[in-house]
């Protein structure tokens, strides 16, 4: 599903990937953990395509195919999803309007039809309600006064309409109280299938709990520096970075 | 104004302007002492340029190369007159008032529906017959007195309507006054307004500049409304389909009496050279005034709004919130002078600026000024000048939406959040499908 190969990233005069080496494969659900400013997010956006980043070198192939000369459009409509750590907040744009933008955006990319607003309306009232996001919060406008949580829970609700191959959230948990995260991790659970990957970036042990891992990475120092199982994230949970960021030194 | 020019030598346009007025006066009827004095006025000040402070970013010495004739009314056949109304339509539910090339045609206007307590009469038969109560309004409250546009209109108005809103009366349907231009050669008009409305009355008025085709029309329109106490208006005004060689001067001069509510609305999307001024003067206490405006320009389009607000009694509040978006190399101009005299305490009074800078070439200039004098006021300005924001457009665009569907969303969104003042839903309707319009040519372009 997705490979990142060698992967060097600047940002001006500063290096922040540093030869990135990651596999994901279909239906894997990897976590990212490291210390902060690592480059996790800076990894999310160049993979989702973000202008302002240098690709000095190394490539990302998502299904065999190198992304990094398309623009974020084209990823996105190629399957690629980002679940924001600070979602953009979108004044005057009601959420509603947005979803229906991008759901058709995608759906014409693919070179299907644009749904009707009745099955439109239908889908997004399920898939709100699952994440028990409340219908008056889709007339407002996109993430405005949105709740830190709040917000979170829209990206998953974007992530449950548009049904991307690869879903990567960044750090999704942050933010969310104890029920959200059962909320936003049942959501993650329900997408999970064999045409679908996810890279799920996090500090913390417990989103893992909901979201079983197959695979844990660290990342430190703009590279991955350890992969191992679900148990790899108990050991940094007890041990912390410190082993990871003196390793690379 | 007030400080002297130099001496220089009258342009093209002024003589022509000038020669206008000593040809025409015999026609132009009435008035003709309030007519010849804002005359003299013009030839002291002659067309205004960069150094007079209110017209310092439209030079329109410069801007106002060749002034065009004035056209008799009849010049257009009827049926081709209602043609060409037909496309400066926005509401269908209001009573129209026709002006065709500065004449009021009641042949046009649909007199029927004007609502019961609402009378329109012929300015230039008002002033003909000297009818002293018209004459008495017709300047206002003496604001803008030394403006040269205002003194032209006076000058030259060829004719206008006087509608008068008996007090009391809540206006069934809205009042649509189009100032429509024949189109062709270049020509110009002056037209001259007067609406009254009684004391606790209520009138939803449009006021609609427009052409029949695209031609380069000049039109100075000047518009006096008097609002008595207790009384609602809601106004919008626009511009609709002129040429890129077409001048479109536009003078609102406005009093409010005690408790009353003025809306003030004027949408532009895209003429020539827009210059709104807005002169209004809140006379009564606990009266509110609200004015805003939105301009979507392209190519080299140029619109102003010039705004004095005066605060002569306390205890009344003001907002005034203009938005611009500047393709190209056009430019927006917001002016926005409040002045707060020295009674007038508990002023409430906030001006807001916002420009949205599409095209590298595109220019935006604001000038908001406050004079107060009175101690006791809360009153604040903001002017922001930005441009798209890219961490916003990322975002539509990893949910898949193109770029330029991304900027259209937010530029949209933008827009809106001006229209949203407009009370009269259908006119917002109609508004945001040609912003809608506008942006779609924008991405065909
Ligand atoms: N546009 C930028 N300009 C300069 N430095 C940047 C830019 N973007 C990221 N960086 C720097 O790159 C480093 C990596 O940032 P990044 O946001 O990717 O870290 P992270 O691993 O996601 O951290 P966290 O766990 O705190 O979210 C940080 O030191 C950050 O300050
Ligand atoms: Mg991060």
């Amino acid at each position: 599903m997705l490979e990142v190969r060698n992967l060097h990233v600047s940002v001006g005069d500063r290096k922040i990937l540093d030869g990135l080496n990651l596999t994901v494969k279909d239906g894997e659900v990897a976590a990212i953990m490291g210390p902060n400013g690592t480059g996790k997010s800076t990894l999310s956006y160049v993979i989702a395509g973000r202008d302002g980043y240098d690709v000095t070198e190394g490539e990302v192939l998502v299904d065999g195919v190198n992304i990094l000369d398309m623009d974020a459009t084209e990823r996105a409509n190629a399957g690629v999803f980002l679940a924001f750590q600070y979602p953009m907040e979108i004044p005057g744009v009601a959420t509603m309007t947005f979803l229906k933008a991008a759901l058709n955006a995608q759906a014409r990319a693919r070179g299907g039809k644009e749904l009707q607003t009745p099955d439109f309306m239908k889908k997004v009232r399920e898939a709100s309600q699952k994440l028990q996001i409340p219908q008056d919060m889709l007339k407002r406008a996109l993430n405005v006064g949105f709740s830190g949580g709040e917000k979170k829970r829209m990206e998953i609700l974007q992530m449950a309409l548009l049904q991307p191959k690869l879903a990567i959230l960044d750090e999704t948990d942050s933010g969310l109280d104890i029920d959200a995260l059962r909320i936003v991790a049942d959501g993650v659970n329900a997408l999970r299938a064999q045409e679908r990957s996810f890279l799920v970036i996090t500090h913390y042990q417990r989103l893992l709990d909901y979201i079983k891992p197959d695979t844990v990475h660290v990342m430190a120092r703009g590279r991955i520096a350890k992969t191992g199982g679900p148990e790899l994230a108990h050991e940094l949970e007890k041990t912390g970075y410190a082993g990871f960021v003196g390793e690379a030194a | 104004m007030n400080k002297p020019l130099p001496i220089r030598t009258r342009t093209e346009a002024e003589e022509a302007l000038v020669a206008t007025f000593d040809s025409a006066s015999s026609n132009l009827r009435g008035a003709s002492d309030l007519r010849a004095a804002a005359m003299a006025r013009f030839v002291k000040s002659g067309l205004p340029d960069r150094r007079v402070e209110s017209w310092h970013y439209t030079d329109l010495r410069s801007i106002l190369r060749r002034a065009a004739p004035v056209r008799p009314g009849d010049f257009m056949p009827v049926e081709r007159a209602r043609a060409g109304l037909a496309s400066a339509e926005a509401q269908t539910h209001a009573a129209r008032i026709v002006m065709l090339d500065g004449i009021y045609r009641p042949d046009l206007s649909d007199l029927a529906l004007l609502p019961a307590g609402v009378t329109v009469a012929s300015l230039a038969d008002a002033l003909a017959e000297g009818d002293a109560e018209a004459l008495g309004a017709l300047t206002g409250e003496g604001q803008g007195a030394d403006d040269p546009v205002v003194s032209l209109n006076t000058a030259l108005m060829q004719d206008g309507v006087i509608v008068r809103v008996a007090a009391g009366v809540e206006a069934a349907r809205p009042i649509a006054i189009a100032n429509i231009m024949s189109g062709g050669a270049p020509h110009a008009a002056f037209v001259r307004s007067l609406v009254m409305v009684g004391d606790g009355a209520k009138l939803r008025l449009t006021e609609t500049t427009a052409a029949c085709d695209e031609s380069e029309t000049q039109v100075n329109e000047a518009l006096v409304l008097r609002i008595g106490d207790n009384a609602r208006v809601d106004y919008v005004s626009r511009v609709v389909r002129q040429g890129a060689g077409a001048i479109s001067l536009h003078t609102l001069l406005a009093t409010l009496g005690a408790g009353s509510e003025f809306n003030g609305f004027s949408f532009n999307p895209g003429v020539g050279v827009d210059r709104r001024q807005m002169f209004v003067r809140l006379n009564g206490r606990n009266s509110t005034l609200n004015l805003g405006g939105l301009s979507l320009l392209r190519g080299r389009q140029h619109a102003d709004s010039t705004l004095v607000v005066d605060h002569a009694v306390p205890d009344c509040r003001s907002r005034e919130f203009f938005r611009y978006i500047l393709d190209d190399e056009s430019t927006g101009v917001f002016q926005g002078k409040v002045v707060v005299r020295q009674h007038a305490q508990k002023t409430d009074g906030a001006m807001k600026s916002q420009a949205i800078m599409l095209g590298d070439g595109a220019s935006m200039n604001n000038k908001p000024e406050l004079e107060i004098f009175a101690d006791d006021v809360v009153c604040g300005h903001g002017a922001t000048v930005g441009q798209l924001d890219d961490d916003q457009i990322f975002y539509l665009q990893a949910r898949g939406i193109p770029k330029p569907e991304a900027e259209s969303l937010l530029l949209e969104a933008f827009a809106y959040e001006a229209l949203e003042l407009i009370a009269d839903e259908q006119l917002r309707a109609r508004f945001i499908e040609q912003t809608g319009e506008w942006l779609a040519a924008r991405g065909a372009a």
